[in-house]
C-alpha cells in the first residue's frame, strides 16, 4: 500500500525529470527503407567551415562526476568523450585507434600490452603528457583499496611499467585479448587535485565551465594532436522535459538533440536534418529468473511465444527498430547471431500449451516494473500487457522512479519483471554477456546456467579470437533457448540537427563526437 | 511592536525550520535508493555502493547524520553536493536570484493588475464592466499556471516569435535579457493568482461599501472616489493581504513547475533533480530556504496588518 502511494508520487517527479539514458547510437546498416541514405549523400555535398558554435540539448545534467574515472552514466560519458581520451579510443566503426599512445603491441600470449606515447601530446592545461601520467591514470582505476577497482576489468592488471620516457607496459595476470577495449580509460594529469570539478584531458575539446541544471560549455583545444574540431565552442544545454526539446529546437535555442522519439521526429522533420540509427541496447522484458513463476523455463518460453515484437515496434515507434532474440545487438556484427531473433515467432496456441505444461493452464498475475522516465519502455510495457493477456497472463504495470528502480530492481533484485534497455559498457562481447554468469554482481535477472558459466570461463582462457567469437555465440544461443528474458528490440535512435550544420556520425557506443560536426559553408 | 512579539516570531521560525528540515531528512530514509546508488547507476555492485556510502558518510544512523548536518548548517556550512561535488552554498547562491526574480516580478504583476481591477469591479458591481471582468476572471482562474505556460510558449514563442522558447539567458550574461525572458513565465504564474486577487478584492470592496461609515462619509459630502481610496481600500485590503501572503508561498511553489515548462534552471529545477538524485544536502537547503521564506513573509504580513489597521495589536 505504502509502496503504491510512493510510486505515484514519483511518477509525477519522473515525468518532470529524465535521468540516465542507456544505450548509444549507431548508423543503421540496413538503411534501405529509411531516409538515412539520402542524408549521407547530402553529407558529401556540404562544405565545412572552421569556427562557429553550437548548442546541443541533453536530457540530463552530469550528475555523477566530471571525473572520467568516476563517471558512470551513459549521458555523462557521451559528453566526456569529447574532453578525454585513453591510450586508444574507439572510432565510428567500432575499431580502436591509437590516441594518447602513438602505437601499441599485444604479445602473442595476450598478457603484455606495450604502448608508445604520442610525441608532443599535451593536456588542456598545456602540460606535456608523460608516462607517469599514464601509469597514474591506470593505477588509479586499478586501485582496490576501496574494495573494487574503478574499472572492474583492471583487477586483471599485474603491474604497469615505464621502462623509458615514452613506453608504457601493462602486464596482465591472465591472458585477455579483449583488454584493449578497456584501455579507452581516460588519461588524466597526475597532479590535478580537483578532477571532480576541474576536468583536464587530451581530447579535441577542453572544459570551460558548467552551471548545474543549466549547461556545460567546452571549447576547441588548440593544441590537439589529431584532426582538430571544426567548432570553436559547444554548449551542452540541459533540457529535462520532452516538450522543451521540441520547442527548444523549433524556437532556435538549441541546434541539436540526439535522442528524439518518433513523434518528435515527425514534428521536426521539415525543419531539421534527421539522422536515423540504432540505440545499441537490448530492450527486453527482463524476468527475475529466481522467483515464481519465472523460475520455470516453460513459463518464460510461453511468454516469448506470446509476444509479437513487430507489433511492439509498430505501436511505439512507427515500426522503427530491429527485433532481437538474445543479449546482443546487430551493431556487434562479429558476435551477433541474427537467427535468434526468429526463435520465438508469435504463436498463442503453443504459448498456452507451454503454460499448461508448466502448471498454469489459466495463466497468472504478474507485475512489470518500469522506470517512469523512459517513455519508450513504459509504452512497450503497455503493448506487452495486452499481448500477454491473450495467454491468460494478467500483467500489472508499476511505474517507479529511476532511482527506485536502481535500488529495488537493479541492486536488490526485488521485482518480478521489468522493461528496460541494457547497453554495452565496452566494445567487447563480454560487456553484454558476462552479466548473466551466475555469480556476476550485476546479474540482476538471477540467470543461472552452468553451461553458460563454463563457456565464459573458457573464453577467458582462450586467446584465439575465432574461437572466442564462437563461444560468445554459443552463450547468446543459451540465453535465447532458455528464454532468459523476453527479448524485444534494439530501439531506433533519431538525431535532429539544425540544417546549418552537418557531419553527425553514429558510433557503436554511446558517444556524441562533436569534433566532427561543422557549420556548412554558405 | 514589542520585543516579546519578535522573540515569539523568531521562535516560531526556528521551530518550523527544525521540523521541516527533519521531516525532509526522514523522507530520504523512507524512499528507496540513496545517493551512492544514484551516483553509480547501472555500474553499482554491492561492494562499490558500500565503499561509496562509507566515503559519503551515508552508512551512519539518521540521527547522527541529521545532527551533523544541523551543526554544520548552523555554522554556515551547507555541505557539498553529492551529484556536483560543488559547495551547496555556491550552487544555491547562483540559482537564488532566478527564483527571487521570478517571485518578485510575478508578485508585482499581481499587485499592479489586481488592485485597480478589483476596485473597479467592486465599484461598478453588477454593471456590464463588472460582469465582463467576472467572466474573464473565471476563465483565467480555472486554467492552471503550467498549462497557461504551455499556451504562452506556443502562441508568443512559436507562432508570434516574441521570445525564444527555452532560450533562457543567464543573469550573469545579460541582466536585461534575463528579465525579459522571465516575463512570459511570470505572466503564466501571475495571471491565475491575479484573477483570484481581483475576485477577493472585489468582494471585499463590495462588503465595505455597504458599511455604515461609507454611508456616513458620503452623506457628509465626501466624494465617492475619496471614500473609495481613503477609507474603503484600506479596510478592504486586510483580508486580501492574507491572500497575498499565501500567494508568495504559492509563487515559489508554482515556479518549480513553471521553471520546467520554460526550462529555467532555477531552484525548482534543482530541487526536483536533487530529489531524484537523492542529493540531500541540496534538497535540505532548498527546503529550509523555501520554508524560511514562507515564515518570514507571514511575519511581514503581520507587521503590515498593524500598519494598515492600528487596532490590530500583538494579541
Amino acid at each position: 500500500m505504502k509502496r503504491v502511494q510512493k510510486s505515484k508520487m514519483f511518477v509525477l517527479l519522473g515525468l518532470l525529470t529524465l535521468t540516465i539514458v542507456l544505450g548509444g547510437c549507431q548508423d543503421k546498416k540496413d538503411s534501405g527503407k529509411d531516409s538515412s541514405t539520402d542524408k549521407s549523400s547530402q553529407t558529401t555535398k556540404t562544405e565545412p567551415t572552421m569556427g562557429g558554435s553550437i548548442v546541443v540539448g541533453i536530457p540530463q545534467d552530469i550528475e555523477d562526476s566530471l571525473d572520467p574515472h568516476k563517471a558512470v552514466a551513459a549521458g555523462t560519458k557521451e559528453i566526456l568523450f569529447n574532453i578525454f581520451e585513453g591510450l586508444v579510443k574507439p572510432d565510428e566503426t567500432g575499431n580502436f585507434i591509437d590516441a594518447v599512445a602513438e602505437s601499441h603491441a599485444i604479445s602473442d600470449d595476450g598478457k603484455t600490452y606495450t604502448f608508445t606515447l604520442r610525441e608532443g601530446i599535451k593536456f588542456h592545461n598545456g602540460a606535456d603528457v608523460t608516462v607517469d601520467d599514464v601509469k597514474y591514470s591506470i593505477e588509479r582505476c586499478a586501485d582496490t583499496s576501496n574494495g573494487e577497482p574503478l574499472v572492474s576489468a583492471f583487477s586483471n592488471i599485474a603491474g604497469v611499467e615505464t621502462p623509458d620516457g615514452k613506453t608504457v607496459v601493462i602486464h596482465l595476470t591472465e591472458a585477455d585479448t579483449e583488454f584493449l577495449a578497456y584501455l579507452t580509460t581516460a588519461i588524466i594529469p597526475k597532479d590535478n587535485e580537483n578532477p571532480d570539478t576541474d576536468p583536464i584531458g587530451t581530447g579535441p575539446f577542453q572544459y570551460v565551465s558548467r552551471s548545474p541544471q543549466e549547461n556545460i560549455i567546452v571549447k576547441k583545444f588548440a593544441d590537439y594532436w589529431g584532426t582538430p574540431a571544426y567548432l570553436d565552442e559547444v554548449t551542452f544545454k540541459v533540457l529535462s522535459d520532452s516538450n522543451a526539446i521540441v520547442t527548444g529546437l523549433k524556437g532556435g535555442s538549441i541546434d541539436m538533440f540526439a535522442r528524439i522519439d518518433s513523434t518528435q521526429s515527425a514534428e521536426l522533420k521539415d525543419d531539421f536534418t534527421i539522422y536515423e540509427g540504432s540505440m545499441n541496447l537490448i530492450q527486453a522484458l527482463y524476468l527475475n529468473n529466481a522467483v515464481e513463476p519465472f523460475n520455470n523455463i516453460k513459463v518464460r518460453q510461453a511468454m516469448c511465444y506470446a509476444v509479437n515484437r513487430q507489433e511492439v515496434m509498430d505501436m511505439i515507434a512507427d515500426g522503427k527498430g530491429t527485433a532481437i532474440g538474445s543479449s546482443m545487438f546487430p551493431a556487434f556484427g562479429k558476435y551477433y547471431v541474427p537467427e535468434l531473433a526468429d526463435m520465438y515467432p508469435q504463436d498463442v496456441t503453443k504459448a498456452k500449451e507451454l503454460l499448461a505444461e508448466a502448471g498454469y493452464p489459466d495463466g497468472f498475475d504478474m507485475t512489470i516494473t518500469v522506470p517512469s522516465n523512459y517513455q519508450q519502455h513504459v509504452d512497450t510495457a503497455q503493448v506487452l500487457k495486452e499481448q500477454l493477456k491473450q495467454i491468460g497472463i494478467n500483467a500489472e504495470i508499476q511505474l517507479i522512479e529511476w532511482d527506485s528502480w536502481l535500488s529495488d530492481v537493479y541492486a536488490n533484485r526485488d521485482y518480478q519483471s521489468t522493461v528496460v534497455g541494457v547497453d554495452a559498457s565496452a566494445l567487447t562481447g563480454g560487456a553484454l554477456l558476462e552479466r548473466f554468469t551466475s555469480d556476476s554482481p550485476v546479474n540482476f535477472i538471477n540467470f543461472k546456467n552452468e553451461k553458460y558459466d563454463s563457456l565464459y570461463q573458457e573464453i577467458k582462457k582462450t586467446t584465439d579470437d575465432a574461437r572466442q567469437v564462437e563461444l560468445y555465440k554459443e552463450m547468446e544461443t543459451i540465453l535465447a533457448e532458455d528464454a532468459a528474458n523476453v527479448y524485444i528490440e534494439d530501439m531506433a535512435c533519431e538525431v535532429a540537427l539544425n540544417p546549418e550544420y552537418d557531419g553527425y556520425v553514429f558510433y557503436p557506443l554511446y558517444v556524441q563526437d562533436m569534433a566532427k560536426i561543422y557549420k556548412i559553408k554558405e | 511592536m514589542n520585543i516579546k512579539y519578535i522573540a515569539k516570531k523568531t521562535g516560531t521560525l526556528i521551530i518550523t525550520l527544525l521540523i521541516v528540515s527533519f521531516l525532509s531528512f526522514l523522507a530520504f530514509q523512507i524512499i528507496p535508493g540513496d545517493a551512492a546508488l544514484s551516483k553509480l547507476g547501472t555500474a553499482a555492485t554491492a561492494e562499490k555502493a558500500e565503499a561509496l556510502r562509507q566515503e559519503m558518510g551515508l552508512n551512519q544512523p539518521v540521527l547522527v547524520r541529521y545532527g551533523r548536518w544541523l551543526a554544520d548548517f548552523v555554522r554556515g556550512d551547507m555541505g557539498t553536493s553529492y551529484s556536483y561535488s560543488m559547495p551547496v552554498r555556491e550552487m544555491i547562491g547562483s540559482k537564488l536570484p532566478i527564483t527571487l526574480a521570478i517571485t518578485m516580478i510575478s508578485f508585482l504583476m499581481i499587485l499592479i493588475l489586481s488592485v485597480p481591477l478589483g476596485l473597479l469591479a467592486g465599484k461598478h458591481e453588477g454593471k456590464s464592466l463588472d460582469r465582463a471582468l467576472t467572466v474573464v476572471n473565471q476563465i483565467v482562474m480555472s486554467v492552471p499556471g503550467f498549462f497557461l505556460g504551455i499556451l504562452i510558449t506556443y502562441l508568443f514563442g512559436l507562432v508570434l516569435k516574441w521570445f525564444v522558447p527555452g532560450g533562457y539567458i543567464s543573469y550573469t550574461e545579460s541582466f536585461s535579457g534575463f528579465l525579459i525572458y522571465l516575463i512570459p513565465p511570470c505572466i503564466a504564474i501571475a495571471l491565475p493568482k491575479c484573477a483570484m486577487g481581483v475576485k477577493m478584492l472585489r468582494g471585499s470592496v463590495i462588503q465595505e461599501l455597504q458599511s455604515d461609515y461609507v454611508r456616513t462619509a458620503i452623506s457628509r459630502g465626501c466624494r465617492e472616489n475619496t471614500v473609495l481610496y481613503r477609507h474603503v481600500l484600506r479596510n478592504a485590503l486586510i483580508p486580501v493581504l492574507t491572500f497575498w501572503a499565501m500567494t508568495i508561498a504559492d509563487i515559489v511553489a508554482g515556479s518549480i513547475i513553471i521553471e520546467q515548462v520554460f526550462t529555467i534552471p532555477g531552484l525548482g529545477t534543482m530541487l526536483i533533480t536533487s530529489i531524484s538524485n537523492r542529493d540531500y544536502p541540496v534538497v535540505q537547503c532548498i527546503i529550509v530556504l523555501i520554508a524560511g521564506l514562507v515564515v518570514i513573509v507571514n511575519f511581514i504580513v503581520d507587521l503590515l496588518y498593524r500598519r494598515i489597521d492600528p487596532r490590530i495589536t500583538g494579541q
